[in-house]
């Protein structure tokens, strides 16, 4: 009876593994295969051909959409690193007047839904002339509200005799954050850290309302464009191509950082 | 030397901490600037305008015009909306039982003495940390009527093909199987996160009362994991009303409306029609949704804690 749980519990698991595997196997499979062999489950094409990834490059700019990406979630994870962890930490460890009210105000914006803005925000942006550009991507995604939340629990829970010393051999509220606190935060830096690149990485609606420029457009927004807009044509290898493109570097990350992907982001799922 | 050093200091330090306590006052302002900034430029005032747009009619180029409740009536009216807000539910149906029945189900064998756990949790884990874009992409192919893999499997079962995204009665649950299969991953690691802090001693003592396994899991492991399903369920939900990427590659909110989700209509409103005032409505009613149905979710589920 044990050894029927057993096995029991191993078919279930491959049998759900390989539910999730095969279709990313299958994917990259079709990326390679001419458009004749698309309707096969088989994962090695009979004729290797390029032709999808060759289309792909052909008709869009997809390296600079990765630069793009590349550049916009780095700055914007950078920011929001050192901003949330700035309020984290005067919400945490500092005495000023409206502290609380502050503390408020994050917890009560976390849960007002992106869509509620999504108008204005895209009218602000056209106002400022900041479309087609990196600030439209950047600048309003530099705060993290969740972010402010794990660094100020992180940082109440340090000691302060930390502090305290550190005041004594006269350092400043910012040496204490970036020099004292941020070398002990590593948990919480990552966790932000991932979290913030994931999500940026990922975007697509807000990319897709403020940059109209091939030139200027995100990764998964002109892999997306390139879909649903009928650019690939009736070509499958074409979209499969494009699509692996982007799984890609997320995908090699995440081989080799899976546990503190998972974990970060299990952690401010509950926390948000 | 040293000693005499801090001697000469010891009488100065209290009023030092003082002095300090006093003008980090100053750098909680720095530090908070920032969000503060923030705050005003990209939450307040968009939500201010937003609510002002709710009352008027605009189309970006020409002057906005003052319409009163116009937009909120025909909202009311709106069958598109009422179907949208249908199309939400109905994947929210499928989609929540989905999810709790194999994220539980897999949690709970990776919670036994399982080798390769880690291997398993990480396989599970994979689309969830993948861009819906790829996703969605891929899932339309495998979906494909022709030559999809699903079709290919059932036809080589002896099964005739299923039109999944293209019948308008099938559409909607096609997204939501594929919405689950994204999704389950991060609902298994929290579910599993759940099983890990239910005692040892509970099951012991309930085996030595002669409680069998079924027992055990339905009076000991539920009760204790009901904090974790409301969030799933509470999670599930926020990201059943914000579905956007998935309708808009796989189907485009068709075939006759049937996938159109509040997000679409409402992107469609903005950005194809040009009718912002309507959208902005529209953003006000699916935040009160969101709002009205995690409420009821939590008042039904919340109840205190059985241990």
């Amino acid at each position: 009876m044990r050894t029927f749980k057993k096995i029991l519990g191993y078919v279930i698991l491959t049998a759900a593994a390989l539910t999730f595997i095969y279709p990313f196997l299958w994917m990259i499979s079709a990326s390679f295969k001419p458009e004749s062999e698309i309707g096969s489950l088989s994962l090695i094409p009979k004729n290797f051909t390029l032709a999808g990834y060759g289309a792909v490059f052909t008709q869009i700019p997809i390296l600079k959409a990765l630069f793009n990406s590349v550049f916009v979630s780095v700055i914007s994870t950078a920011c929001v690193l050192i901003f949330s962890s700035m309020v984290g930490y005067a919400l945490a460890r500092l005495r000023f007047i409206g502290r609380d009210t502050i503390f408020n105000l994050v917890l009560l914006t976390m849960m007002i839904p992106g869509q509620l803005t999504l108008i204005p925000m895209y009218v602000l942006i056209v106002k400022l002339g900041w479309a087609d550009t990196y600030k439209a991507l950047i600048v309003p995604a530099m705060m993290s509200n969740m972010g402010i939340i794990i660094f100020r629990q992180f940082f109440m829970s340090l000691p302060q005799e930390l502090v305290d010393a550190a005041r004594i051999d006269g350092c400043s509220d910012y040496e204490i954050l970036f020099k004292i606190f941020w070398p002990l935060s590593k948990p919480s830096l990552v966790t932000v850290g991932i979290t913030t690149f994931i999500g940026s990485w990922n975007e697509v609606l807000w990319p897709l309302i403020v940059i109209r420029k091939w030139d200027m457009m995100t990764m998964p927004q002109m892999v997306t464009l390139f879909s649903v807009g009928g650019l690939a044509g009736a070509q499958v290898a074409a979209e499969m191509a494009a699509a692996t493109m982007l799984a890609l570097p997320v995908v090699i990350a995440y081989l080799f950082f899976q546990n503190y992907f998972i974990e970060s982001l299990a952690l401010s799922g509950i926390k948000g | 030397m040293k000693e005499a050093a801090v001697e000469e200091r010891q009488p100065s330090y209290l009023a030092r901490l003082r002095m300090e306590y006093r003008s980090s006052d100053k750098a909680g302002y720095i530090m908070v600037l920032p969000y503060v900034l923030h705050f005003l430029v990209f939450v307040a005032y968009p939500l201010v305008f937003a609510f002002i747009l709710v009352f008027c009619k605009w189309d970006i180029v020409s002057p906005m015009e003052f319409v009163g409740l116009r937009n909120i009536q025909r909202l009311m009216r709106d069958t598109t909306f009422w179907t949208a807000v249908t199309n939400t539910l109905k994947f929210l149906a499928l989609h929540i039982p989905l999810q709790i029945v194999f994220a539980l189900l897999i949690a709970v064998v990776l919670n036994g003495p399982i080798k390769l756990r880690g291997f398993f949790r990480s396989a599970f884990f994979l689309p969830f940390v993948i861009s819906g874009a790829v996703v969605t992409i891929l899932w339309q192919q495998l979906y494909s009527t022709d030559a999809g893999v699903f079709n290919l499997i059932l036809t080589k079962l002896g099964a005739s093909p299923v039109p999944w995204l293209t019948d308008p009665s099938i559409a909607i649950y096609s997204i939501a199987v594929m919405a689950t299969w994204k999704n389950v991953g991060f609902y298994i690691v929290l579910f599993l996160a759940g099983l890990q802090n239910v005692p040892r001693e509970l099951y012991e003592a309930a085996s030595i009362d002669g409680a069998n396994r079924g027992e055990q899991f339905w009076k000991i492991t539920m009760p204790l994991l009901r904090p974790v399903t409301l969030l799933v369920i509470m999670l599930s939900t926020i990201g059943g009303f914000g579905l956007f990427i998935e309708p808009f590659v796989m189907t485009g909110g068709g075939p006759a409306e049937s996938t159109l989700s509040v997000v679409l209509y409402l992107y469609k409103n903005a950005f194809q029609f040009l009718k912002m005032g309507y959208a902005a409505t529209i953003g006000f009613a699916l935040a009160l949704m969101i709002f009205l149905v995690t409420l009821v979710q939590r008042k039904l589920l919340d109840v205190e804690q059985p241990y």
